[in-house]
């Protein structure tokens, strides 16, 4: 087991290493940040100040080693344009986004799941014929214009959504949650219903094929010959072995929720990290765009740890040491 | 926020039926007591001395005042000083407002302008610092707590202009302050209309007013201003009612927005110019890097050195078509930088006519009857609708022959290649100051580090008379005679197609029919613009 951990973890930094490379030299070549900073009406001299305050008169490779310096310290730079570490700012800006993922996925099993089971148990009735066809519309819709038909419906039209913003917020544990207030939970309330839309999709997919092939299995079989009721065959011996599939993909889903919820927070105006990254993009902020990522690579890497060990306590035909 | 709004309104209504019931005349005015705003451009900073950037000045000015205010048309009017002259040559004296707090009640004096100016060319890390409009002052006298005097290296007419730019700090609560300090709603402590009760970064600020600020409180309470990056989540807010008015309306929904009897818009002419500038750098017997001849050969010559070329080039354009079709009427055609009734604004420079024969001829006259092959390059994501006027301006020259091919890219890769001048002919805009001598040092003036001149000349324009006037008329105190010498120098460039004007924008606001707003040729979006409607 600690075999495996470690080459993980070797794995994890070999990662971010290269990431950050590809990162600098990708920034690189996009544009000179100075360019779009500074003030059109900046003359040369000035120019050259902000060129070397921000570290850019220095060749790549410099700067690479410079930063490759600072962040094995901890430090992975200032942000050109808030003047204030990069990875606080990410860190300020996650519980947003780590609540906007959390209530999406939570919703998503809770609407998917069930929907799933009934597609899978009835999967000629009419009722699973339409939930079929509005889960390939949760798949092909594409999120921002789904975004914005939900702000026309339920903000303008109906008026009982707020459009955008995140509302008030309740601080617990030194940060600002916002489910635990109405208010709140009425701003989260669409957000988290167009991050979410494309997962409960999935979810009603990869449960109705699992209980599809499940219901064919002998053990079932056997089960309902035996003489058990339905409901004791279904979410005893049917539910525990679909789970295995819904919740490696919703794990591993998890993670891609949170890296690109960037659509999703620029529509509704949502404070989190995916509104930085899309913001410090456009005037190319080197630093917070390479911790942005280093962040979300690690993150990765620990969601799919978890859902490995997750997975390996649900199935333990799975041993993690033959891998 | 939205819910304080709804409430107001309820309130109205019921003060109506109340009004109605009893038989009273006069019905309280209830006046909303927050005001929510949204903004389309993030505000990165709440420090005024770090980042020159309109949203972040927009914001400062709501904190901060400035020694010479401008009003809405761009006019230099008292601010902190009540009055300035020149006293000597190279001597600006400022008379300070008296009896001025700032938010935590330390006066107002001259020590306070002298630790702003000290402050500006020192603010670490700054990606675009203010330090250019400290540098020409070689040192400072405080005569007496509201009397300062700045001493210039050489005669300086800009110098009240630079002070519409400079946001002041207090001596004693700002020593040593950081941007973090500011940023954190700390150190947010000016003269000005407002203060911070909050800050969200990237989010939103909540303002509070200043009740002792100088020129009257502001008649909301409250302010919250809110970044809405998305056009059209921006607008949708406002649809909702959760949002009472925002700034950058995008074209495509002028005329829902304009239809909607809940809203109005408040409009001017700008002060951006969106023109295009040409390759001067490769000489005459040169091959500029997109032109090529009709069969995609080397031309052997920069086509573009020749005026008759430049001024087919800007005949062949219908600028009455751009901003009609384009821009939903959202701009005005151009000649120059400034519009009419700013200073140095060239009255009788005649509007320059749609003629695409005339151009052909001209075409042909400068040894081009069958054109040439040219490449158009456009930012996509900078300019209102920035790619399509390029696409419009390609056919357009390609009706007189000179078939153009348009490329759009993102700023963040465009800019760098326009500064380098890699590109023959490409698409930009530029935010004037409300003085010819701004665009034309910039943009038309001959690069020159040493005078700072021709920094955003990315098609190396040069003209040594040119050069010579604009280089007189910046140490010309007399402003009639300044004026006189720009309007000189903008007719050179007018005359010499130095840039192919296009269009200036209009800039727009759109709010509840129950607020008024004195629209800015500065794009700035502030809260102290604002007011309820009068009552109708």
């Amino acid at each position: 087991m600690s075999v495996y951990l470690l080459r993980r973890l070797i794995q994890a930094v070999g990662v971010v290493f290269a990431m950050s490379l590809i990162v600098f030299i990708g920034v690189f070549a996009i544009g000179d940040p100075v360019e779009i900073l500074i003030s059109p009406d900046a003359d040369q001299i000035e120019r050259e100040r902000a060129v070397r305050a921000l570290g850019l008169d220095l060749p790549l490779w410099q700067q690479y080693l410079i930063f490759l310096g600072k962040a094995v310290q901890g430090d992975l730079g200032r942000s050109f344009v808030f003047n204030e570490p990069a990875l606080s700012l990410i860190l300020q800006k996650m519980p947003a986004t780590l609540e906007l993922a959390l209530v999406a996925t939570i919703g998503a099993i809770i609407i998917g799941l069930p929907l799933g089971l009934y597609a899978g148990l009835r999967p000629n009735s009419a009722g699973s014929k339409v939930i079929m066809a509005g889960s390939i519309l949760g798949f092909s819709l594409p999120t921002f214009w789904v975004g914005l038909m939900l702000i026309m419906l339920f903000a303008v039209q109906l008026g009982w959504l707020p459009s955008t913003g995140r509302g008030e917020t309740v601080e617990v544990l030194g940060t600002h949650w916002s489910f635990l207030t109405w208010n709140g939970l009425s701003h989260l309330l669409m957000p988290a219903l167009n991050l979410a839309l494309f997962k409960i999709s999935l979810v009603i997919r990869l449960t109705r094929a699992g209980v599809r092939e499940t219901m064919l299995m002998d053990y079932v079989k056997f089960a309902r010959a035996k003489g058990l009721s339905p409901f004791r065959v279904t979410f005893v011996h049917v539910f525990k072995n679909i789970l295995i599939p819904v919740v490696t993909v919703t794990g591993l889903e998890f993670g891609s929720t949170i890296a690109f919820s960037v659509v999703t927070e620029s529509i509704f105006a949502w404070p989190g990290m995916g509104k930085l990254i899309i913001d410090s993009i456009n005037v190319l902020d080197r630093p917070v765009i390479v911790a942005y990522l280093m962040v979300i690579v690690l993150m990765f890497i620990t969601i799919n740890l978890i859902v490995d060990l997750t997975y390996s306590v649900l199935d333990p035909r799975v041993r993690l040491e033959g891998k | 926020m939205a819910k304080s709004i709804r409430a107001a309104g309820a309130l109205t209504l019921g003060a109506a039926l109340s009004a109605l019931a009893f038989g009273a005349t006069t019905a309280a005015a209830q006046q909303p007591t927050t005001l929510t705003m949204a903004v389309g451009s993030p505000v990165t900073s709440l420090d005024p001395h770090f980042h020159q950037l309109s949203p972040n000045n927009a914001v400062a000015d709501m904190i901060f005042s400035k020694l010479v205010e401008t009003d809405a048309q761009a006019r230099n009017v008292p601010g902190l000083a009540t009055e300035w002259r020149a006293i000597g040559p190279t001597t600006w004296e400022f008379k300070l407002r008296p009896n001025v707090r700032f938010h935590n009640g330390a006066p107002f004096t001259a020590e306070d302008v002298a630790a702003t100016m000290q402050r500006l060319p020192n603010v670490p890390n700054a990606p675009s610092s203010f330090a250019a409009y400290s540098r020409p002052i070689a040192r400072i006298e405080i005569v007496d707590p509201l009397t300062i005097r700045f001493h210039t290296h050489a005669p300086y007419p800009l110098l009240p202009l630079d002070m519409t730019n400079v946001r002041i700090i207090s001596a004693t609560t700002h020593a040593n302050a950081t941007t973090e300090g500011f940023n954190s709603g700390a150190l947010a402590i000016g003269t000005g209309p407002f203060r911070v009760v909050q800050h969200r970064s990237g989010d939103r600020i909540e303002f509070e007013r200043n009740a002792e600020y100088f020129e009257g409180a502001s008649p909301f309470q409250r302010v919250s201003y809110r970044m809405i990056t998305n056009d059209a989540a921006r607008t949708a807010g406002l649809l909702a009612g959760d949002i009472d008015f925002i700034d950058q309306v995008p074209t495509t929904d002028l005329a829902r927005l304009r239809g909607d009897q809940r809203l109005h818009l408040s409009e001017t002419v700008g002060l951006r110019l969106v023109f295009l500038a040409l390759d001067h750098l490769r000489g005459a017997d040169e091959n500029s890097p997109h032109i090529t001849d009709n069969d995609g050969r080397p031309l052997g010559r920069n086509p573009l050195k020749d005026v008759r070329v430049r001024r087919a080039l800007s005949m062949a354009i219908d600028r009455a078509a751009i901003t009609s079709r384009i821009m939903d009427g959202a701009a005005t055609p151009a000649n120059q930088f400034l519009p009419p009734g700013t200073f140095s604004h060239v009255a009788d420079l005649p509007a320059i006519r749609h003629d695409p024969e005339g151009a052909r001829r001209l075409l042909a006259e400068a040894g081009y009857p069958n054109g040439f092959r040219i490449q158009l390059n456009s930012p996509n994501d900078r300019y209102i609708n920035d790619s399509r006027i390029a696409q419009a301006v390609g056919q357009m020259w390609t009706r007189i022959g000179v078939r153009t091919s348009v490329e759009a890219q993102t700023w963040a890769t465009f800019v760098g290649r326009a500064g380098r001048a890699e590109y023959s002919a490409h698409l930009i805009g530029w935010g004037s100051n409300p003085d010819a001598s701004h665009p034309m040092r910039n943009i038309i003036g001959t690069q020159n580090p040493q005078r700072g001149w021709g920094a955003s000349n990315r098609g190396r324009y040069s003209n040594a008379a040119l050069d010579e006037l604009l280089l007189a008329s910046l140490s010309e105190l007399d402003d009639g005679k300044r004026e006189r010498m720009l309007i000189d120098v903008q007719r050179m460039a007018a005359e010499d197609v130095a840039i192919i004007p296009l269009h200036i924008q209009t800039n727009i606001w759109a709010m509840r029919r129950t607020l008024q707003h004195a629209p800015r040729v500065d794009e700035l979006t502030r809260a102290q613009d604002v007011r309820p409607a009068a009552a109708r």
